[in-house]
């Protein structure tokens, strides 16, 4: 069983946008798509030691912004190289206007 | 500490590349300056209509400058015609392959993929091999013994610099991996930064590229004349002085493992039709601080960041002449780097942890970093 983590305000995150939330000793990336829908990964991607947060949201899609690798936020699939692993994810709730994810320790 | 005269190993098979990993300087940190996250979301905006009435134009004017050619030949004014055939197809390929690599071009992806194909072609880049090298090269950008994408070494190699004028050393090297990725093996230096998993695409990619050899050749002998040629596969060649006087500007006489692209890029003016020609990579700090910037925002971007960057070469012309300047100082002494003082409006300067190369100081002064162990910033006034 997960531990529900609160994270960001959803106002601080707009449509088709990645925001930034460490916690502890991890970094995680938390996703709004293009549909309004929330969506948490790893912070930093299975390439390289680079935050996704500063990357490019397209639809379900965030592209890394060192080496335009691709990653399927909603699943943690690789879609372009140099990114061929997936990433982990995680689930996302919303409560009283704060977004939620649920890690494991 | 290294002499002057000591020689730098570039390969990546040599001992730099383990001590780059251990000083910490691959796969490391590199400063980026401070751009607002919303105006960024609006530059890293990826425009199919812009890249599709660009890449109509590129195949128009090719195919424009192809038939003057062709009227030309078998006079002596075949000798222009071809050369600006060739450098505008070696130049337009090179910088395509480029964009399109970086997924930037087109919004969509298959887009970026069908250009990236041709493009590789016209610069006879296998493209999957080099898809993974400039991977590297944005990595570590100039980090010795793990950038395969280093132009010169210091001292630099007057032959092999200038014989790229003809993609003579580079073309054969990658005419070599063709045919040898063609049987089914790979170069030892290419699997330090290609994936054993993308092995089989990088044979079929070198089959698919003979047939494409054979089928020149066999029209050449069809017509009896090497004209086929002219137009496909030699252009690569005697059209890369185009590609190399302007990629010579992008790093070389700046500094070696530092991790600032203000101190290893240049940024350059140029005019709005060798702009075209390039897509944009003029404002080459501002491609590899932000690569996910597409190239028609990255003028825009340059205005964003100017503040915080050395100030751009204002010309070809200058910029060549401070390479060549530089690589001429670099014969007598290969630690003989080039600073360039930053606006008082900058943030200092991130070398990292050991920065190679002879610092030239505003006022003139020189101070020999290798070996003194300067960490992390360096003002430029220090």
């Amino acid at each position: 069983m997960g531990q529900w983590i609160e994270t960001v305000d959803v106002k601080e995150i707009d449509a088709e946008d990645v925001i930034r939330f460490d916690y502890e000793n991890h970094t995680y990336a938390i996703y709004s798509n293009d549909k309004g829908e929330y969506f948490a990964t790893d912070g930093y991607c299975p390439h390289q030691k680079v935050h996704l947060a500063d990357g490019l949201v397209m639809g379900n899609i965030i592209e890394c912004p060192k080496h335009n690798g691709r990653l399927d936020f909603t699943t943690g699939e690789a879609k372009r190289a140099p990114i061929c692993h997936t990433i982990k994810t995680y689930p996302v709730k919303l409560e009283a206007g704060k977004l939620f994810i649920e890690i494991t320790a | 500490m290294a002499t002057n005269m000591e020689r730098r190993d570039y390969s990546l098979l040599g001992p730099l590349n383990k001590e780059a990993i251990e000083k910490g300087i691959a796969e490391a940190e590199w400063y980026t300056s401070p751009i607002d996250r919303k105006r960024m979301k609006e530059l890293m905006k990826r425009k199919n209509g812009r890249a599709i009435r660009d890449t109509i134009i590129w195949f128009a004017t090719l195919v424009i400058l192809a038939y003057i050619a062709f009227l030309s030949w078998g006079t002596w004014w075949a000798i222009p015609a071809f050369a600006i055939y060739g450098g505008v197809y070696a130049l337009t390929g090179n910088s395509r392959w480029h964009e399109a690599g970086h997924g930037t071009m087109f919004k969509t992806p298959w887009m970026n993929e069908v250009v990236y194909q041709i493009a590789s072609f016209m610069n006879l880049f296998p493209a999957t091999p080099w898809r993974w090298s400039h991977v590297r090269h944005h990595s570590d950008t100039y980090i010795v013994g793990r950038d395969p994408e280093i132009h010169a070494p210091r001292p630099p190699v007057w032959r092999v610099l200038l014989g790229e004028l003809i993609h003579f050393y580079g073309g054969i090297a990658d005419l070599k991996r063709i045919f040898l990725h063609a049987f089914g093996k790979m170069d030892k230096a290419e699997m330090d930064y290609i994936p054993a998993s993308e092995c089989k695409k990088v044979y079929w990619e070198a089959r698919v590229w003979i047939v494409i050899f054979l089928a020149i050749i066999a029209a050449c002998l069809y017509t009896g004349s090497i004209l086929p040629a002219m137009f496909i596969g030699l252009p690569t060649f005697f059209g890369f002085y185009a590609v190399m006087l302007i990629a010579w500007t992008q790093h070389l006489g700046l500094n070696e493992d530092v991790l600032d692209h203000r101190l290893n890029t240049r940024t350059v003016y140029m005019n709005p039709i060798i702009r075209f020609l390039y897509c944009n990579m003029n404002y080459h700090i501002e491609h590899h601080m932000f690569p996910m910037v597409p190239y028609h925002a990255l003028p825009a971007l340059h205005e964003e960041m100017k503040h915080d960057c050395p100030k751009p070469n204002s010309s070809i012309f200058a910029a060549l002449k401070e390479v060549f300047s530089a690589l001429h100082k670099q014969r007598k002494d290969p630690t003989y780097t080039i600073l360039r003082p930053l606006p008082i409006t900058a943030r200092p300067y991130m070398y990292g942890p050991s920065p190679y190369g002879t610092v030239i100081q505003q006022g003139g002064d020189k101070k020999t970093t290798e070996g003194i162990g300067i960490y992390g910033t360096m003002d430029r006034d220090s």
